[in-house]
C-alpha cells in the first residue's frame, strides 16, 4: 500500500504530462468500448441463435417460396422435433424509410420454437385468436411508440383483395428479449390473414421458409442431409442449415466488419502504446538520480523496477477504466439513433474485462524499457549525473 | 524587418534540426497523426467506393418503371401487357430494332463468395436485347454474348472477381435448368457489373414467372422527356406504376450505407483525433520543458515572442504533416482499388465496389492532421513565449 502511495506521488509530479496521457488513454478506450459494440452489433445474430435450431430454405435462393406441404413430410422425419414457417412481409410504416422486419407465422407453433420471445399468456391467447392480431419486439415498439391496442398500418408490396396495399394490424402484445442480445425488433402475425387477404392465389400455400427444432444438435448436419436428399430433383430443392451458420451468412454477406474493427483498434492501441510508452521514458529520464536515492535507501534493483512497472500500468490502467465508462455511456447514446441499422447496440461485458487486460498488458510493455533502465540503473554512475 | 524575418528562419530551422534529440516524442505523434489520418481515409474510402458504384448506374435519360408502390425491382410485378403500353409510351427513344426499353427480370441466386467461401447473395437478371443499349457504356471483355432463347449467361466485371463458379464455361442449375456462363462484361463500373444477366425469355420459364417482368428499363430521347414521359404512364388508367430516373433511384439506395460509414467512420475520426491532439501536446510541453533554458538563452539574446511561438508551431506542423503524408500514402497504395463486395439491402443484393480513395478525403485527412499540429502546438507555443527568461536561466 505505502508503494502505491509513491506511484501516486510520482504520477503527481508533472501533472500535465500525467493529466494529458491519461486523457490519451481514456480517449482510446471510449474508441475500444464502441469498437465493441459495433462489432457485437453485426454478429449478435450469430452469437445468441438458438444450437439446437435449423431452417429450411429454397435451395437457389431465401427469396423463393417452399410448398407449404413440405411441413407434414419434414415433421415425421427422424431427429425432427418441432416445426413451424415463415414469410418474410417487408413492409413500411408511414413513410418507406420506416424498414422493420415482419413475418408472417403459424401463430399456434411459432412462440414454441423461439422461447426466447418473452410474451405475457393472456397477448399470446389473444395473438392465437385474433386473426389481423400481431407481436412486436421491445425495440421497435419503443421506436415508434406502438402500445398494445393500437392498430398499425403497413404499406406492403402485396396487392389485398380489395385492391389496396395497406395492411392494418391489431397489436396485441409486445415481447421481449430473454437476452440482452435477443433482435426485438421484429413484428410478427398470423399467416392465414395474409393467405386469406392476397388477391392472387400464386402465393398461397407457399411459405418463405421453415423452422425445425431437432433433438439433438450434434446431430444437425446428419438431419439437414435427410431433409435435403428429401427434396432433391423436386421442383424447390431445399438447403437446411443451422441457425448459426445462417446468421454467420448473413454477416459474412453484409462484409467483413469483424476485420475491420479488430484493424482500427489496433491502429488506436500501437498510438496509445506510443503515447504511454513514451510518458514513461521521459519521466524515468527525468528521475535517474532519484532511483539512484531510493536504491541507497534501500531499495533492492528489482524493487526499483516494479515501482517504475506499477507506475505505467496504474497510468494505463486508470484511464481505460475511466475510458470503459465513457463508452458505456456513449454507445448508450448514440445506440438509440443507429436502433434502425442495428438493433443489437451496446458494450459487452466480455469487452470490459478485455480492455482491462489490455491496458493492464499496454502499461506492462510501454513500462519495460524504462524499468530495464531502473533495474540496471548503477547508483554511483546515477547521482555523478546532474 | 528584414531582421525579424531572419529571426523567424533562424528558430524554425534550429528547431527542426533539433528535432532528433526528441525523437522518440516525435515519433510517437508521427505515428499517432499517420493512424489518424490513415482510418479516416480508408473508413470513408468504402463508402466513397460504394457511391460511385451506385452513381455510375444510369444515365440523366434513363428510367426505370416499377409497379406502384414496390420500393425495388425484387418487389416489383409487371404484366406483359403493361411493358408493352411503357415501351410505346411518348418520350422512349427508339432506333431501327424498336423501342429502346427492356422489360426486366430481377432475382437473387445463391453463390459462394471467393473471400470467405460463404454463400451470397448475387443478382440475375433477366433481359431484353434493348437492355444493352439502355446501358450506354456495356461492353463484352471476355467470351461473347448470350444465344437468345438459350441457357446461356454473361456476368458483370464485379461479379466475376468476388464469387466463384463465374469464369467462362462454368456450368450451374438454378431454378430449372442448366446454365453456361459464354461472356463477362463491363459497364463503366455501374452497379450492372455486380450483376449476372441472362435472356428474360428463358428465365421466365425457369422461375415459374409465365409471362411476368419484374421491371422495366428504358431509354428517353432526352433527360427532359422525363415528365412528359412519367405523367403519361401515371395517368393511364390501364396502369399502376411508378416511374423513377434511374440516377435518382440508384443514388437514393446507396443513400443509407453512405450515411452509415459516413457517421461513424466521422465519429472514430473526432475521437483519434482528440487522442492524438493529446499525444501532440504531450509532445510539445515536452519538447518546451526539456528546452526551456535553451529558449530563455535565445529570448535573452534579443529573440521575439512571436518568432519563439511561430518556431514551436512550425515544429508541431511539421510532425503532423509528415504524419498525415504517411498515413495517407498507407490508405492509398495499401487500400485504393481493393474490391470488396457488401450487401445492398434494398435489393437485398451483393454489390461488387472497390474502396476509393479520393483526393477530396487525402486533403480532408491533411487539413485534420494540421489541425492537430495547430492545437498540439500552440498552448505549448504560448508557454515558451511567456517564460520568464530570468527565473528559466536559473532553472537546472
Amino acid at each position: 500500500m505505502k508503494y502505491l502511495y509513491l506511484v501516486w506521488k510520482n504520477l503527481g509530479r508533472r501533472k500535465l504530462r500525467t493529466v494529458l496521457t491519461v486523457f490519451s488513454t481514456i480517449v482510446a478506450f471510449v474508441l475500444f468500448g464502441l469498437l465493441a459494440a459495433v462489432r457485437l452489433g453485426f454478429s449478435a445474430g450469430v452469437e445468441v441463435s438458438g444450437v439446437d435450431r435449423m431452417l429450411v430454405t429454397h435451395k437457389v435462393s431465401i427469396i423463393l417460396p417452399l410448398p407449404i406441404s413440405y411441413q407434414e413430410t419434414i415433421r415425421t422425419m427422424p431427429g425432427v422435433q418441432a416445426i413451424t414457417h415463415a414469410n418474410w412481409f417487408g413492409g413500411t410504416y408511414k413513410d418507406p424509410k420506416n424498414f422493420f422486419p415482419q413475418m408472417a407465422v403459424d401463430t399456434t407453433t411459432f412462440l414454441a420454437l423461439y422461447p426466447e420471445y418473452r410474451l405475457p399468456a393472456d397477448q399470446k391467447k389473444a395473438w392465437q385468436t385474433d386473426r389481423t392480431a400481431a407481436i412486436v419486439g421491445r425495440t421497435t415498439a419503443n421506436r415508434f411508440g406502438f402500445k398494445v391496442g393500437d392498430r398499425i398500418p403497413l404499406t406492403a408490396p402485396w396487392l389485398r383483395k380489395d385492391g389496396k396495399r395497406s395492411w392494418e394490424f391489431n397489436l396485441v402484445g409486445i415481447y421481449d428479449g430473454a437476452q440482452k442480445e435477443t433482435d426485438t425488433s421484429g413484428l410478427y402475425f398470423n399467416y392465414d390473414y395474409l393467405k386469406e387477404s392476397l388477391a392472387t392465389a400464386s402465393i398461397a400455400n407457399q411459405v418463405g421458409w421453415y423452422i425445425i427444432r431437432i433433438a439433438d444438435p450434434a446431430r444437425s448436419q446428419e438431419v439437414a442431409k435427410r431433409i435435403d436428399a428429401q427434396f432433391a430433383n423436386s421442383a424447390a430443392e431445399t438447403k437446411t442449415q443451422t441457425e448459426k451458420e445462417m446468421a454467420q451468412g448473413f454477416a459474412n454477406q453484409v462484409g467483413n466488419i469483424g476485420t475491420l474493427v479488430t484493424w482500427v483498434v489496433a491502429a488506436v492501441f500501437v498510438t496509445l502504446l506510443l503515447v504511454v510508452a513514451n510518458t514513461m521514458a521521459l519521466s524515468i529520464r527525468e528521475r535517474m538520480s532519484e532511483l539512484a536515492v531510493l536504491k541507497t535507501l534501500g531499495f533492492t534493483h528489482v524493487q526499483v523496477m516494479l515501482l517504475v512497472l506499477a507506475e505505467s500500468c496504474f497510468l494505463a490502467v486508470l484511464g481505460a477504466i475511466l475510458g470503459l465508462g465513457v463508452g458505456v455511456v456513449v454507445v448508450a447514446g448514440i445506440g438509440k439513433g443507429l436502433q434502425q441499422f442495428v438493433p443489437v447496440f451496446f458494450v459487452p461485458p466480455r469487452a470490459l474485462v478485455l480492455g482491462l487486460v489490455l491496458a493492464f498488458l499496454l502499461g506492462l510493455i510501454a513500462g519495460l524499457p524504462p524499468a530495464v533502465q531502473a533495474l540496471r540503473l548503477r547508483i554511483v554512475e546515477a547521482l555523478r549525473r546532474v | 524587418m528584414f531582421n525579424g524575418l531572419a529571426q523567424w528562419i533562424a528558430l524554425v530551422a534550429l528547431n527542426l534540426r533539433t528535432l532528433s534529440q526528441r525523437r522518440g516524442s516525435a515519433l510517437s505523434t508521427i505515428v499517432g497523426v499517420a493512424c489518424v489520418v490513415a482510418v479516416f481515409v480508408v473508413l470513408l474510402s468504402i463508402g466513397e467506393g460504394f457511391r460511385a458504384t451506385m452513381a455510375a448506374t444510369g444515365t440523366p435519360d434513363s428510367v426505370l418503371v416499377l409497379r406502384g408502390g414496390s420500393e425495388s425491382e425484387m418487389m416489383s410485378g409487371l404484366l406483359v401487357d403493361a411493358t408493352r403500353i411503357i415501351a410505346d409510351a411518348p418520350g422512349v427513344a427508339s432506333s431501327a430494332t424498336g423501342p429502346q426499353a427492356s422489360a426486366e427480370l430481377f432475382v437473387v441466386i445463391d453463390l459462394p463468395k471467393r473471400s470467405t467461401g460463404t454463400d451470397a447473395n448475387v443478382p440475375l437478371r433477366g433481359v431484353q436485347p434493348a437492355a444493352f443499349a439502355v446501358r450506354k457504356h456495356f461492353k463484352i471483355i471476355k467470351g461473347r454474348l448470350f444465344r437468345p432463347g438459350t441457357n446461356e449467361i454473361i456476368v458483370g466485371r464485379g461479379a466475376a472477381e468476388q464469387f466463384a463458379g463465374l469464369d467462362l464455361g462454368d456450368t450451374h442449375r438454378w431454378g430449372e435448368n442448366p446454365w453456361t456462363v459464354v461472356g463477362v462484361f463491363s459497364d463503366d463500373g455501374s452497379l450492372s457489373e455486380s450483376e449476372i444477366w441472362s435472356d428474360a425469355r428463358v428465365l421466365q420459364p425457369a422461375y415459374r414467372r409465365g409471362s411476368t417482368f419484374q421491371s422495366m428499363h428504358a431509354l428517353l430521347q432526352s433527360p427532359e422527356a422525363f415528365t412528359a414521359f412519367k405523367d403519361s404512364l401515371t395517368q393511364d388508367p390501364r396502369l399502376d406504376v411508378k416511374v423513377v430516373r434511374e440516377s435518382e433511384y440508384y443514388a437514393e439506395q446507396s443513400e443509407g450505407l453512405t450515411r452509415l460509414v459516413r457517421s461513424l467512420g466521422g465519429f472514430i475520426t473526432v475521437l483519434m483525433a482528440l487522442g492524438a491532439i493529446f499525444g501532440a501536446l504531450n509532445t510539445m510541453y515536452n519538447a518546451v520543458a526539456s528546452r526551456t533554458r535553451e529558449i530563455a538563452t535565445l529570448r535573452a539574446l534579443g529573440f521575439g515572442r512571436g518568432p519563439v511561438v511561430f518556431s514551436i508551431l512550425a515544429e508541431s506542423l511539421v510532425i503532423s504533416v509528415v504524419g498525415a503524408a504517411i498515413g495517407g500514402a498507407v490508405a492509398y497504395f495499401g487500400f485504393n482499388g481493393f474490391q470488396t463486395s457488401t450487401l445492398n439491402w434494398q435489393s437485398f443484393s451483393q454489390v461488387a465496389f472497390a474502396f476509393k480513395v479520393t483526393p477530396t478525403l487525402l486533403v480532408v485527412g491533411i487539413v485534420i492532421a494540421l489541425a492537430i499540429g495547430l492545437v498540439g502546438g500552440l498552448l505549448p507555443a504560448i508557454r515558451a513565449a511567456r517564460l520568464p527568461v530570468a527565473t528559466a536561466l536559473r532553472e537546472l
